[in-house]
């Protein structure tokens, strides 16, 4: 666009940030001193919305684009006799939560996969899958893991509910501009090492607010090397690190695993989409606010030891001593983590024997993370090991089409036959909304996103770590490096 | 959305950091299809034990902190879950601001949705009102017109706040229909749309 300056341009409009970008192509106006930006896609669910449709009504407002909206079950689904179908779900308020967004996109006619409905399951798995989420897009949903989406390139976060009223209504929201920062991940992953450790790793390097305020790019030898689900685990987590949202400029494995999805431009469109997508790059010189540079190379498999995902250490290291902390609050929150863990400071957190393990959530429940930790575990029976006697293990697929994808596979075999429970898609013990959940002192190793005090059931105590990581901690028993444990002695 | 302009009332310290929104109001909380009635579960696993019974020495439950108005937390404040639930449990416990080092991003846009102010002061700001707050007098006020926080000693801290939030946050807003005013742009914006990118309009 040269020789025209249109007023929704930044002034340096000569070198932006991928972000600059997609934030320049969406300003609808600007409104005293804040942005109107148009939103594409918005995703809705049953957790979040009911208060948001509520006011709608109250107000006499419609719902404008109900095309761009999308509506999933996912939050407080039980993960077994979903064919059975809502008015069997046993928690009364679940259902009736379910129920009511039933009828919400019933009366606004807005699209919506049921529980049940094999397109259903975890909102920030089903949107890729269905090729609605696409590269330079703006995509909200009343969750904070909707930073998923950056993995296309399309700026993607988590709402309250008030705004996902206001998108209803007008499919716009205001906003201030966040800050670009710039994550660059050089060099190889080692063998074992994965994009949650990654993940992990940065948010160890910046910590649980150090992305406050800014836009997060990935980029690096790493980042073009990770698929396509490796890059949604990574920009899953950049919530994690506190930031509005994580973006990594679409390339040609975006392209590749849109193209012939259900929602995906056919045809002519296609050429023309891709066509518009290709632009949405940062330019050579565009300036971030901040850079951080991690070495891949160098990165091991990761775990967390606390209460909060900036609390992480790689699988061979020890707890930390809460008095190394640089604040009083902080010190305070690595006594309070270290006490509610049941650790102690300069043990091996390798030492931590687990009771429970939680492979799903919207984080590391896409096929790749079924096919990575159904190797770890096939490897293991083929070493004669199973899950550990003490060990409750589960598998909760993202996706119903997660589920038969991976069923046709053989995956879901492998996992039974060694002692897993192979569930129905949803979100699980992720959030524990559902019946899944830890029971007080519980130890769980889980590929969600969040190790909070009681975000898995109450008193539960959730290690954060990869698929692969997980599934080695099953026949393990405890915490373990996946490289080496089918090396230890039983 | 509740306006807010000044507010004198008790202040209780919480300090640590970090504390996310799942602390703040946990997960059985949020099948809910209401905004009102939140309070029960505001902080519910620090104020109650695993049979229900009250955590008598938790700094909320403490009868000197009962009917406080503002809540002095460690760095990060409402990191995490997207949950709204929590803004509402705030409020419907009484809780009208919390300050702090600072706030995760969508925590701080759901107070300003509102009508919580989040005030934002230098940590050894925080630290002075902790202290203070933890002893017999823990009366602050609260000018957002000023943009002060007075300490129960006297000391007074000045906040920086976007202007068009404390605007908004003085009047009261309806976002939503401010928003509707600008229609015709939004019109616009998506006829242009239309034309750019048809595979989006199927």
């Amino acid at each position: 666009m040269s020789g025209h300056t249109s007023p929704q341009s930044s002034p340096q409009a000569s070198s932006r940030t991928l972000y600059d970008k997609i934030w320049d192509a969406h300003v609808v106006s600007q409104a005293d001193g804040e942005a109107i930006l148009y939103i594409d896609l918005h995703l809705i669910h049953e957790v979040t919305t009911p208060q948001a449709f509520a006011g709608l009504r109250a107000a006499g407002r419609k719902v404008r684009r109900p095309d761009r909206t999308l509506a999933v079950a996912d939050h407080n689904i039980p993960t077994e006799g979903q064919a059975l179908g809502v008015d069997a779900v046993a928690d009364e308020e679940a259902r009736l939560q379910l129920q009511t967004l039933a009828r919400n996109v019933k009366d606004n006619g807005i699209e919506f996969f049921p529980m049940g409905d094999i397109r259903n399951g975890i909102v920030h798995v089903v949107g890729p899958e269905q090729g609605r989420t696409q590269p330079g897009m703006t995509i909200v949903c009343g969750d904070s893991h909707t930073s998923t989406h950056g993995a296309f390139g399309a700026l993607a976060h988590g709402i309250g509910t008030s705004e996902v009223e206001h998108v209803l209504a007008t499919q716009t929201l205001r906003q201030e501009k966040a800050r670009n920062m710039l994550v660059r991940v050089d060099g190889q992953l080692g063998p074992g090492v994965t994009a949650k450790d990654v993940a992990l790793a940065v948010i160890g390097v910046i910590g649980t607010a150090g992305g406050t305020g800014y836009v997060i790019e990935f980029a690096g030898e790493v980042i073009s090397a990770l698929s396509m689900e490796g890059r949604m685990t990574l920009c899953n987590l950049t919530i994690e690190g506190g930031a509005k949202a994580g973006l990594i400029a679409p390339d040609d494995k975006t392209y590749a695993y849109i193209q012939g999805k259900p929602a995906a431009p056919k045809g002519a469109a296609w050429a023309m989409a891709r066509n518009h997508w290709t632009s949405f790059f940062s330019d050579p010189g565009a300036v971030f606010d901040r850079t951080v540079v991690i070495d891949g190379s160098a990165l091991v498999p990761m775990v967390t030891w606390g209460t909060s995902p900036e609390d992480v250490i790689p699988v061979t290291g020890n707890v930390p001593d809460p008095e190394s902390f640089p604040t009083p609050d902080k010190r305070a929150a690595a006594h309070r983590a270290l006490d509610y863990m049941g650790l102690t400071a300069g043990q091996p957190i390798s030492d931590a024997r687990i009771d429970r393990v939680f492979i799903g959530s919207c984080t590391n429940s896409r096929i790749e993370d079924m096919r990575a930790a159904a190797a770890v575990v096939q490897e293991a029976f083929l070493h004669g090991r199973l899950v550990a006697d003490h060990v409750k293990a589960m598998v909760v697929p993202g996706s119903g089409l997660v589920k038969e994808l991976a069923e046709e596979e053989g995956l879901d075999a492998i996992f039974k036959a060694s002692g897993f429970d192979w569930r129905e898609p949803g979100c699980s013990m992720c959030l524990a909304m559902n019946p899944d959940k830890l029971q007080p002192q519980e130890r769980c190793a889980s590929t969600s996103n969040r190790n909070f005090e009681g975000r898995q059931g109450r008193a539960g105590r959730t290690h954060l770590v990869s698929p692969a990581m997980a599934a080695a901690a099953a026949i393990a028993g405890h915490l373990v490096d996946v490289r080496t444990f089918l090396e230890e002695t039983v | 959305m509740q306006a807010f302009t000044r507010l004198d009332g008790r202040a209780v310290p919480l300090s640590l950091a970090n504390i996310d929104t799942d602390q703040i109001i946990p997960k059985q909380f949020l099948k809910t299809v209401d905004r009102e009635g939140l309070a029960k579960g505001l902080f519910y696993d620090f104020r109650f034990d695993g049979d229900g019974k009250e955590i008598k020495a938790f700094v909320l439950n403490r009868p000197d902190y009962k009917g406080s108005s503002v809540l002095i937390a460690g760095d990060n404040f409402g990191c995490g879950s997207s949950r709204e639930h929590a803004p509402w449990a705030l409020m419907d416990f009484g809780i009208l601001c919390v300050i702090s080092t600072g706030f995760a991003d969508i925590f701080n846009n759901n107070c300003f949705n509102n009508g919580l102010l989040p005030v934002v002061l230098k940590p050894e700001e925080v630290a002075v009102l902790m202290d203070e707050a933890k002893g017999g007098n823990h009366m602050v006020s609260i000018d957002l017109e000023a943009q002060t926080v007075i300490s129960p000693s006297g000391q007074s801290f000045h906040f920086d706040i976007d202007p068009v939030r404390k605007d908004k946050m003085l009047r009261g807003l309806d976002f939503i229909g401010e928003t509707l005013m600008h229609g015709a742009d939004i019109d616009l914006f998506e006829s242009k749309r239309a034309i750019g990118q048809p595979w989006l309009e199927l």
